[in-house]
């Protein structure tokens, strides 16, 4: 049977560089939560239904609901706000 | 992502069908431990004792309870994978290994590099042919394409766009048009879970001079140049962006027809209007191509006849209205709109937006109007503001009169039009004349 050298239809991909992740606290207790509602439709409701059950099974952790400016788009301010007086942040619900 | 390089330990919530695609966009951003977790689809409009049941419950990837993994994902300690990511280099071979063609065939078809047709296989010698359609050398990076706006963007040259031109069964005099979707930037395989698709519309001297048709049957499988161009921005998206694959890199979940290639050439000699890359600002002897982002409906109608205008509001309010329309009506049609005083197409446009009209309630309760544009009417940005404090029963406006687009094509055997979903950015029309 013949062989024949046919092209790659596939683009070229960046490089991946590794980033690693954030250290973890030991506990949530005392500690300042963020809720981040990323304005899916509902996720509203989803992350006040989250809030509630931290108020109702972990009252030591304080959690405060944050949304971006705009869906989709990164919000740099947003992240600013979290890292000032953040410890950890839940975000949702979808991509 | 962002929030872990800025020290923030974080975990997102997904649901479940994402997992796929959380998981590989996580990897492919170097953090392949990004600690996830999901709850049941659907979230859209469940009410909040069940969204407070999926919390409650059990977590449908891990089989662990949610919470639980929500806990152990912002304070388990870190492990050595964690703390040093992953970094790899995934270059593509320029050529692939030397193998029969039916083994290629089964190559493409296994990868998804295809639409699942038969394609051209792209040997060195088909390719070389290609690229004489262009001044431009085979290594210049056109473009870079993504599925999404969350995933990396990979890079495309002149090369690897010729290559996908000769699978689509192209000719090399297309090359230029197609090199300018490509420059585009703006992928034809959106992995939207709305199941997006792009139009093209083809404007200047570059219609004729390659034989595209905007006549009988333009918009469908009836002229070589149409077809293979529409084929070769599809897979050119697929392959150029690194994949389209349901459930990885496309989440459509009704799938969408345009997706085999919809472009087609405004029929500039037989319109009354301004051609559609001149209102944009170009010269009618510069050749374009315009891109207009959905296609995910599609309504018709025949005339202009005596009740037009109760047709025209019934098809503009019944459309998906967060998804503004790209009209395309034959020169019969706009011929009689401009008897009947419409000697412009913005005339027709502001018309539509005037009188396109629904309760605010009903306006509002819309997936995508609630996801995109309500954060912009909450921080103030009109017209949405305005509409976002109207009482419910308010009849609102649903389009500015520069979101509804016209171009004329069709071959005059009917008096027909259609209205595609089809929102222009503004940046998409790009220059032809730039790639030859």
């Amino acid at each position: 049977m013949t062989r024949i050298v046919v092209h790659d239809p596939r683009g070229y991909p960046p490089k991946v560089t590794g980033k690693r992740l954030a250290s973890r606290p030991d506990t949530l207790n005392g500690k300042t939560l963020y809720l981040v509602d990323c304005l899916f439709d509902n996720s509203e409701v989803f992350m006040d239904q989250l809030r509630r059950w931290f108020a109702e099974h972990l009252p030591a952790v304080k959690t405060k609901i944050i949304k971006p400016r705009e869906s989709w788009v990164d919000d740099p301010e947003m992240r600013a706000k979290i890292k000032e007086d953040g410890d950890a942040a839940i975000l949702g619900v979808g991509l | 992502m962002e929030l872990e390089k800025a020290g923030i330990p974080s975990v997102a919530v997904h649901t479940n069908v994402f997992a796929r695609l959380a998981q590989s966009t996580a990897r492919a951003a170097g953090m392949p431990r990004t600690r996830q977790c999901y709850v049941p689809q659907p979230v859209v409009d469940i009410p909040p004792e069940q969204l407070r049941a999926y919390i409650d419950g059990t977590d449908p990837v891990s089989k662990k309870p949610f919470m639980q993994g929500i806990i152990e994902a912002l304070t388990k300690p870190l492990d050595d994978e964690d703390l040093k990511g992953m970094s790899f280099d995934r270059s593509t071979p320029r050529l692939l290994e030397p193998d029969t063609e039916d083994n290629l065939r089964q190559l493409f078809l296994q990868n998804n590099w295809t639409d699942f047709l038969p394609v051209i296989l792209p040997t060195e010698e088909r390719v070389a042919a290609m690229l004489k359609g262009t001044s431009h050398p085979p290594d210049k990076v056109v473009g870079r394409m993504r599925p999404t706006n969350f995933r990396e963007a990979w890079e495309l040259t002149v090369e690897k766009v010729a290559v996908n031109a000769v699978m689509a069964g192209a000719r090399p005099e297309y090359m230029p048009v197609i090199l300018a979707h490509a420059a585009s930037g703006i992928s034809a395989r959106s992995s939207s879970t709305t199941s997006l698709a792009m139009t093209s519309v083809v404007n200047g001297p570059i219609r004729n001079e390659i034989g595209m048709s905007s006549g009988i049957g333009a918009m469908g499988p009836y002229n070589h140049a149409n077809v293979a161009i529409g084929r070769a921005y599809n897979l050119l998206s697929i392959n150029g962006q690194g994949g389209s694959v349901p459930g990885d890199t496309y989440m459509g979940t009704l799938g969408n027809a345009y997706n085999y290639g919809h472009t087609f050439p405004e029929a500039e000699e037989r319109s009354p209007w301004t051609p559609f890359h001149v209102q944009q600002g170009w010269k009618p002897t510069d050749s374009t191509v315009s891109i207009f982002f959905g296609g995910r409906y599609t309504t018709s109608g025949f005339g202009p006849r005596a009740t037009w205008k109760e047709k025209f509001v019934r098809c503009l309010t019944a459309i998906d209205h967060n998804q503004a329309p790209l009209i395309v009506m034959d020169p019969i049609v706009a011929r009689l709109f401009v008897e009947l005083g419409f000697d412009s197409k913005e005339k027709l446009s502001a018309w539509c937006a005037e009188n396109a009209r629904m309760p605010a309630r009903e306006y509002w309760d819309d997936q995508w109007v609630q996801t995109l544009t309500h954060p912009l009417a909450v921080a103030g940005v009109e017209p949405f503001a305005s509409k976002l404090k109207a009482p419910p029963d308010e009849m609102v406006t649903l389009y500015e009169p520069e979101d509804i687009n016209i171009v004329v094509v069709g071959g005059e055997t009917q008096g027909a039009f259609r209205m595609i979903g089809g929102r222009y950015v503004k940046s998409a029309t790009i220059s032809v004349d730039a790639w030859r």
